[in-house]
């Protein structure tokens, strides 16, 4: 059995990664090197690394940031942010990212997922979907929330499925930041009517949001940033009560 | 020196990265002189295996890695091309392990690809060294060699179980990526180094 993953996620802006506090300003929490592998060391399962740099500039750094990232750490990781084109997806595949994620640019241009995934492979591209639940329908976001669209989730997601997606990641934007729990109901939802593995983003607060939503929510992996960066959940006790729980983790 | 073969197969920086990691030395190169006089030498792969068959023909490589007589590991695509042939293309391949390579069925619990971390049994080689059995490695594949006599670690994938790793001789393959297997990973390469 393939064992149900933790995934930290660093957000990176000049090589620091950075968390927003009250969308007033960002905090440098440290090297986006020194804690990915600090993150390896506990038992992180794999590494979402976000690019939040808008600009151009910003993401040259970047891709020499994977380089750099792809020679320190010893597990898989995804990379994200402003990927748009397959010249995008194909630099930072050589620099050595393991997967990319996109978000916005796939819908705006959905045939992007098809042609990542026909040259370099399912197992590569990771569709990341912002939702929140808008009178009782689950309403695709971008721009990081701000910017609805007409797309409902579950029709989305099944769409990066038959497009070539390897694995979706869903934050609810209504649980994000809450630290209130996971959306539980609507991975168990997606588990269910998707065959590739949903990995679950948004809301984690506890050991005890991570174990349900691993369970009751059928989600393959759950993602989290500020539980991790503070040390609020060390990932070693994380795990050991996971494992305890009967829930399949690699320890 | 290690010689990692560069045979134009697919994203392989991640295994030299894993030796500079590990303080070895190693040289990309599909030059038959180097390969030769290498101490251990790597063969990579990801992606497809009839592809990735064609790219070895091409260079020339395939009796020059028959014929190798120092420690030799296959990764992934690259231990597949060491069976004696794959589904995927379908496609004859070198005939050093005893083994076919075959496509998962896909079930309800056994996604296909078999993407993720998932826990090793019957180990039975000097290459897992101080390892116990269930330590977890990094897969991604959908192709899998099935038992033979050659199987030096098993693992299940749904109700599928198959060769994780395979040994003949002097040449060695996991089906596992070792560079993406944290520590757990870092121990193999280091047994192989150690060979």
């Amino acid at each position: 059995m393939v064992a149900k993953r933790i995934i930290p996620c660093l957000d990176v802006k000049n090589g620091q990664v950075v968390k927003g506090i009250n969308f007033e300003g960002l905090r440098e929490v440290g090297d986006a090197v020194d804690m990915g592998v600090q993150y390896a060391r506990d038992g992180a399962d794999e590494l979402v690394y976000l690019d939040i740099s808008a600009s151009r500039e910003g993401r040259h750094t970047f891709a020499g940031l994977v380089e750099r990232i792809a020679l320190g750490i010893d597990i898989p990781f995804t990379v994200g942010g402003g990927i748009s084109t397959l010249d995008d997806a194909a630099r930072l595949l050589d620099a050595g990212a393991d997967k990319i994620s996109v978000n916005s640019a796939a819908i705006a241009d959905p045939t992007l997922i098809s042609r990542i995934a026909e040259k370099y492979g399912s197992q590569f591209v990771v569709v990341a979907i912002d939702a929140k639940d808008i009178g009782g329908r689950w309403t695709c976001t971008t721009h990081g929330g701000s910017r609805l669209t007409e797309l409902e989730l579950f029709a989305w997601a099944r769409e990066a499925q038959e497009r070539g997606a390897g694995e979706i990641l869903f934050t609810s934007m209504d649980h994000d930041g809450t630290r209130a729990g996971y959306a539980d109901a609507v991975y168990a939802r997606m588990s269910e009517e998707l065959t590739i593995p949903v990995i679950a983003s948004g809301g984690a607060g506890s050991i005890e949001d991570i174990r349900r939503v691993l369970s009751e929510g059928r989600a393959d992996a759950a993602l989290a940033a500020s539980i991790f960066h503070y040390g609020q959940i060390p990932i070693p006790a994380l795990k050991q009560a996971l494992r305890a729980s009967n829930i399949n983790v690699r320890l | 020196m290690i010689a990692i073969i560069d045979y134009d197969a697919g994203n392989i920086r991640s295994v030299g990265n894993a030796l500079t990691r590990l303080g070895a030395e190693y040289e990309l190169t599909a030059d038959p002189a180097r390969i030769l006089e290498a101490d251990k030498v790597i063969l990579p792969g990801v992606g497809n295996a009839a592809e990735a068959m064609a790219h070895l023909r091409e260079r020339g490589l395939c009796e020059l890695i028959k014929g190798l007589r120092r420690p030799v590991l296959g990764i992934c695509v690259g231990m597949q091309l060491m069976c004696r042939d794959s589904e995927e293309g379908p496609v004859q391949c070198l005939g050093l392990f005893d083994a076919h390579v075959r496509r998962f069925c896909e079930t309800p619990d056994a996604k296909v690809p078999h993407m993720g971390w998932n826990a090793l049994g019957n180990l039975d080689s000097k290459l897992f060294k101080g390892m116990k059995g269930g330590s977890f490695v990094y897969f991604v594949h959908s192709y899998y060699p099935g038992l033979c006599p050659d199987t030096i670690a098993t693992c299940r994938h749904g109700e599928q179980l198959f060769s994780a790793a395979l040994k003949y001789e002097n040449f060695y393959g996991t089906q596992f990526h070792p560079e993406k297997s944290g520590s757990v990973g870092a121990a193999i390469l280091q047994n192989f180094l150690a060979l």
